[in-house]
């Protein structure tokens, strides 16, 4: 019995290998980042980090979900930036328009995800093509809504998203204004920090235990296979890219309160969906599809906003950034190609 | 139609069938691929279904199976008509096939594929824990208790893989169960193993069709046959009516003198005159292959023996330039080379072929027309400097074809469209235009029709008499009996036995083959 045990965890392992490296990568830029921050260790330091990581998250798991099914959607940003010009207009109000502006955002982000799916299924598109027009119509909407850069977001609202959960409870007059001492222990924590938690594990967790999500995996491992299973392989793109769309609207929303406007940037855009590919495969996913986690992407993106961190601290060009960025995504893509040189049969590299 | 009332022809719809086709007819473009069969199987009976390639059994389960559509006609299940939208539907109604072409999702787990079409779930998401659970069941349930459920397909062996895939079978609790060559791929053991449990299955009263074209697993198990040919059920009978050599005829419907073209003077094979063209020292990979030797002689056809997964494959990856940090020497006519790749496997003076075991992923570019795969390997030897020379790539496509009787619509068609063994004939056409002096074929006959098995071992003889050094590695030992000239079993990455001229029996062979020490027969 123990020994079965043993090879079950040995196997587990084995196959988050490249999850435990991405997390040892981040966990070391990180570290060192802050060993060498005037005020390293600090809450505001956690809460500055955290904002400004929180929308590359949210597009690089959007991002995740297609790339599973061995597609890429090129619309991600897009999606995020539409989605960000919408709540410049509508986070605003009373209480009740607020939470009726949050409702529409999010279902315009998994509604952009749904069109992409259907373009996908029904127009038996490749992904890659249907995303990049799909992509640019978003877009046009995104500049429709926001000719130039501007917008009105409840100030209350922006201030208590983008800091730590004392914020929200003085603000807001919970917990005696956040002075509970029982609430102490948890009030430094940084809100998108717990935002990206309640996200992990009430939306990727059980769409990835899912029937749904299983298929998603399954449609990248094997389509055909996937299909002589008897398993819902066009519900389950649908699926996946409505719920890349979803996550690229947490994202735009998350971008609209932290920037208080609304801004249709095209180059912003671009360099989201890149750095969402960028994230995704340092954190492990194989852009073949099948195999992978949103959990890894997470750490993909934390990595990639790390090395800009240190750019701040550290006093070099930040010209130079761009080439450092893709020194790191070369590195970190080349750690998981290492298992290749263990294949003694050159057969193997080509499955 | 035939005196023994025991046969009708094209089986009417008796009361007591699960399953019945009726006036089933399917077209695809142009071509008849079913037409106006009726077929039925029963509850509690195993039913062989045979047929040459293009005899329309694909078609049969595909439709049985929900996968395709048939034009015309009805099918019955349980006294009920039935049309299936897809294969889940199929699978709803209780019919499941094990396809030919694994069905397998190799980045998904053991468990995830077993359990994919139902998984526990408990609160509407997939139970990890319970669904391992239930995995182990089923694997032991069919005796693969070595199989870790957690485990990645991908990293298990084919045979292991099959397994698998009668384990996902099973657990759809099936009422028809179909098995598409479902043995293939199979070591003997697991063969025994897949029959007792297909008995079992059976006596629970489920129905089970099986398509295969080893006749002795079907004398094994089958209780009713059907022959087809040409898109029609030929004949139905009961198992044991019909001789071997009857129901051969039946598939093929030409007379046939022998399945094996006769062997040169046992006296020449076996005297040694010649030196070996192919010659291995103390070859060694890993720990799947320990000091092989081998050596292979001009026009001589050596087989490769033993039971699935004893290094067989490996070795003639190895001796193909695939595998790397091998030890050992290999010699091509007394020269020592060196082979790190197919591209030093092919070179001149090596001049290398594999045809591998896998003709869909390893063989064959699918997509690619039929001229572009069998042009594949010889490029270099058709390019007019830096062009490619059409004329002579184009004569020497129509050649292979005409050589290899490859039948085709057209050459630009992609390969995908050709049947299992033309496409087989494509992949051994392309390497003859590279003029190989040696020949390397792994299982080169696996889920292939017997006329173009009987073309293979006729091509195969032709060679080695043209001066071709042949190595075949088979799973069928009577393919191994009928065919070689030697015979070199294996076990555990070894060479345990060569047997020559008569000394090739099957009773030696298995003998070998489980490394049983027994004075040679």
């Amino acid at each position: 019995m123990s020994h079965t045990r043993k090879s079950d965890l040995s196997i587990i392992l084995r196959q988050s290998a490249p999850l435990i490296t991405v997390i040892a990568i981040f966990l070391l830029f990180y570290i060192f980042y802050n060993s060498n921050h005037p005020r390293g260790f600090s809450t505001a330091v956690y809460i500055q980090n955290a904002n400004e990581v929180f929308a590359l998250v949210m597009v690089a798991m959007a991002q995740t979900v297609p790339v599973l099914m061995g597609g890429l959607d090129l619309s991600v940003g897009a999606v995020m930036t539409l989605v960000n010009t919408l709540a410049s207009h509508l986070l605003n109000g009373s209480p009740l328009e607020i939470v009726f502006g949050f409702i529409v955002c999010l279902l315009t982000g998994a509604l952009c995800g749904f069109v992409n799916g259907c373009v996908v299924v029904y127009g038996r598109i490749q992904p890659i093509i249907a995303t990049l027009a799909t992509g640019a119509i978003f877009m046009g909407l995104a500049l429709f809504l926001r000719p130039t850069p501007g917008g009105d977001v409840d100030g209350d609202l922006a201030w208590v998203m983008t800091n730590d959960l004392y914020e929200i409870a003085a603000t807001y007059g919970f917990f005696d204004n956040g002075e509970a001492a029982w609430f102490q222990p948890v009030a430094w924590l940084p809100v998108p920090a717990l935002l990206l938690v309640v996200v992990a594990l009430f939306v990727w967790m059980p769409f990835s235990r899912s029937v749904t999500g299983r298929t998603v995996y399954a449609i990248g491992s094997g389509e055909s296979a996937a299909y002589m299973s008897g398993l819902p392989i066009d519900r389950a793109k649908i699926a996946a890219f409505t719920l890349g769309g979803f996550f690229a609207g947490v994202g735009g929303i998350y971008l609209t309160l932290q920037t208080s406007s609304g801004n249709a940037d095209i180059p912003q855009a671009g360099a989201y969906t890149l750095n969402s590919i960028a994230a995704v495969v340092i954190g492990g996913t194989s852009l073949l599809g099948g195999v992978g986690t949103a959990i890894g992407s997470i750490f993909g993106a934390l990595v990639l906003r790390t090395i800009s961190f240190n750019f701040r601290i550290f006093d070099i060009d930040p010209l130079l950034q761009p080439l450092f960025e893709g020194v790191v995504l070369l590195g970190a893509v080349s750690i998981g190609a290492l298992s290749v040189l263990r294949i003694k049969n050159t057969l193997e590299l080509f499955r | 139609m035939t005196p023994d009332g025991q046969t009708d022809r094209g089986l009417k719809t008796a009361p007591s069938a699960h399953m019945s086709l009726t006036g089933i007819t399917k077209r695809y473009g142009g071509v008849t691929a079913l037409e106006n069969v009726n077929f039925s199987c029963d509850l509690g009976s195993i039913h062989a279904v045979l047929g040459e390639n293009g005899a329309g059994k694909s078609t049969l389960i595909k439709i049985m199976s929900g996968v395709v559509t048939p034009d015309e006609g009805r099918m019955m299940l349980d006294g009920r008509e039935v049309t299936f939208s897809g294969p889940s539907a199929a699978n709803d109604a209780g019919i499941v096939c094990i396809f030919q072409e694994l069905s397998l999702m190799p980045d998904l787990s053991v468990a995830d594929n077993i359990m994919i079409a139902d998984p526990p779930r408990r609160f509407g998401l997939i139970d990890k824990r319970a669904q391992k659970r239930r995995a182990e069941e089923l694997l032991a349930r069919i005796g693969c208790e070595d199989v870790n459920p957690l485990n990645r397909v991908r990293d298990l062996p084919l045979s292991r893989r099959q397994m698998v895939e009668i384990a996902k079978a099973l657990a759809k609790d099936p009422t028809v169960l179909i098995l598409d060559e479902a043995t293939s791929a199979l070591t003997s053991s697991d063969v025994d193993r897949v029959f007792e449990i297909l008995r079992k299955l059976r006596d629970d009263g489920i129905s089970i069709l099986s398509i295969s074209h080893r006749m002795h697993e079907i004398e094994a198990v089958a209780d009713m046959c059907s022959v087809f040919r040409n898109g029609h059920n030929v004949e139905t009978f009961r198992q044991g009516t019909r001789s071997a050599e009857e129901i051969v005829q039946m598939m093929i419907g030409r007379e046939i003198s022998a399945h094996f073209p006769p062997k040169p003077d046992k006296d020449l094979a076996t005297q040694g005159a010649a030196p070996p063209v192919l010659q291995v020292r103390n070859f060694a990979w890993e720990n799947v292959l320990q000091g092989i030797d081998l050596s292979v002689r001009k026009g001589e056809i050596v087989g490769l023996g033993g039971l699935d997964g004893q290094g067989q494959k490996e070795l003639l990856l190895g001796l193909f330039g695939v595998l790397k940090s091998t030890s050992g020497t290999i010699e091509i006519n007394g020269k020592p080379v060196s082979i790190r790749s197919p591209i030093d496997a092919k070179r001149a003076g090596v001049d290398i072929a594999l045809v591998p075991e896998d003709r869909k992923t390893e063989g064959l570019m699918l997509p690619m027309s039929i001229s572009d795969n069998l042009s594949i390997a010889s490029l270099s030897r058709m390019s007019n400097g830096i062009m490619l020379d059409q004329n002579a790539l184009e004569s020497s496509v129509a050649e292979a074809v005409r050589r290899m009787q490859i039948k085709i619509g057209n050459k630009s068609d992609a390969v995908s469209t050709l049947s299992g063994g033309n496409q087989q004939k494509v992949v051994i056409a392309k390497w003859l235009m590279t003029d190989p002096k040696i020949i390397l074929l792994n299982d080169p006959t696996r889920g292939i029709d017997v006329g173009t098995k009987q073309e293979i071992y006729l091509l195969l003889r032709e060679l080695a008499k043209e001066g071709a050094a042949i190595v075949l590695y088979s799973t069928d030992y009577e393919e191994l009996i009928g065919c070689c000239d030697r015979v070199a079993v294996m076990y555990d990455g070894q060479i345990v036995r060569e047997l020559a001229g008569s000394e090739i029996t099957e009773r030696n062979i298995i003998s070998s083959a489980l490394n049983i020490e027994e004075a040679a027969q």
